[in-house]
């Protein structure tokens, strides 16, 4: 059975999937960041993120119609279902790794979001203007840490610019525009990614400089996590995840 | 639900006037679980009393943030006020848009707030400077004074961050201002 509208259903996904896979990688950090105010650091945005799923793979069980709430997408679905970008699913690897992620993804959510506070679609125009005061707040953090690794010790410098070199390769998919993408953009939905790109790109270009860190080289992108090709990592972020409902269907408590 | 039951609720509840102001005062007495003493109209969670036309009354309710824990427990609190103020029947309803600020704290809100020893925003989120990354000066609730750092950006729940004071060398909180 096909969904009525499919481009949006799918597209709302991958806003919803990128949130959730990412929150759910931060939530790994709890118990183990370098200091406690990291551990409230990263387990705040975690929350903002998953708080921002639920809204969003909620109204993505409504389009698809099929009585799927927002537990039955988050929990329930097979690997090659979800549809968050790559680079969202990339192990935390060191506090310097994990920052780089954060501030990558936090850029590109800004930017995506203050755009589609005026989309066509009431939904996710309201998430979205919700989304974006979080979000702010997030890349102030990790752009700050960025700012302090990055220009901070040999080491820390090292560590980072090694961990931005890593993740660097993924950011590419962020911004290729396929079908869906473009679909949105000529319904008034959500904003042309080349757009998104060039408010991105400024930002982090200015975090990158002030942080005294190497721009890394454009290479040509070879991910597709959006069409639910992904990385060997999320098979197993989902298995810890799904874990519990899987084996205790319907469990609550 | 019996039908039959529905007109006798309505004639025993409260009409007009009387009725938003009854429901209004349960809605003050719906304290926030995370910060004691504040209650959610000082917050400014409540978007708006209405009654419908079918007689029932609307209340238009927005979280914080997205992902707070506190936002289904203030949900079911103000639920169980509602019912127990006898106001008939009424539907909570999650209003996003526009996304709830803290520049609709009250100001008997911020006051609140001070008393329990959180420094309330201390400017209004659509202030120019806020785009700008780092912080001004929060002041010590305690010794009033400016010197103060931020340790960290985040706190005990989504609204607040952890701030110290260089003076009196206390921790104290800060409510964060967006």
């Amino acid at each position: 059975m096909r969904v009525q509208d499919d481009d949006l259903f799918r597209y709302v996904l991958r806003l919803g999937d990128l949130s959730l896979v990412l929150g759910q990688r931060l939530g790994e950090w709890v118990a183990h960041a370098p200091a406690l105010e990291e551990d409230l650091g990263l387990a705040n945005i975690a929350l903002d993120l998953i708080g921002q799923a639920r809204l969003l793979l909620g109204y993505a069980g409504e389009i698809e119609g099929r009585g799927r709430d927002e537990d039955a997408i988050a929990f329930l679905r097979e690997h090659g279902d979800y549809m968050n970008p790559t680079l969202a699913e990339q192990p935390n690897g060191d506090f310097g790794q994990t920052v780089v992620r954060q501030v990558l993804i936090d850029a590109f959510q800004l930017d995506l979001y203050e755009r589609l506070i005026s989309s066509a679609d009431d939904r996710l125009a309201a998430v979205a203007a919700k989304a974006v005061k979080e979000t702010r707040y997030h890349l102030r953090y990790s752009g700050g840490w960025l700012v302090r690794l990055g220009d901070g010790t040999a080491e820390s410098h090292t560590r980072v610019q090694s961990a931005l070199e890593r993740l660097w390769p993924y950011t590419g998919e962020l911004f290729a525009e396929d079908d869906v993408d473009r679909a949105m953009t000529d319904r008034g939905i959500a904003p042309g990614l080349a757009e998104v790109q060039k408010g991105w790109k400024s930002r982090i270009d200015l975090l990158l400089a002030e942080a005294t860190l190497e721009h890394p080289r454009d290479q040509p992108y070879s991910w597709f996590g959006k069409h639910g090709h992904h990385s060997e990592h999320l098979g197993y972020m989902l298995a810890d995840m799904q874990y519990l409902q899987r084996t205790y269907p319907g469990a609550r408590w | 639900m019996n039908a039959a039951a529905a007109p006798e609720i309505e004639a025993v509840a409260p009409h007009g006037a009387v009725r938003i102001a009854r429901t209004w005062a349960a809605l003050g007495s719906v304290e926030d679980p995370e910060i004691p003493g504040v209650n959610v109209v000082d917050l400014g969670l409540i978007r708006f009393v209405a009654p419908q036309s079918d007689g029932s009354l609307e209340v238009g309710l927005s979280p914080t943030y997205t992902g707070c824990p506190a936002t289904e427990v203030i949900r079911r609190l103000v639920e169980g006020a509602l019912a127990g103020a006898a106001v008939g029947s009424f539907r909570i309803k999650s209003v996003l848009a526009p996304a709830w600020s803290s520049d609709w704290i009250t100001p008997e809100g911020r006051r609140k707030l001070a008393d329990y020893g959180i420094v309330p925003p201390d400017h209004s989120s659509s202030d120019l400077r806020d785009l700008r990354r780092g912080n001004r000066p929060v002041a010590c609730p305690r010794c009033h004074s400016t010197q103060t750092e931020t340790v960290s950006e985040f706190g005990s729940t989504p609204c607040k961050a952890l701030h110290r004071c260089c003076a009196c060398r206390e921790p104290f909180e800060y409510f964060k201002c967006i």
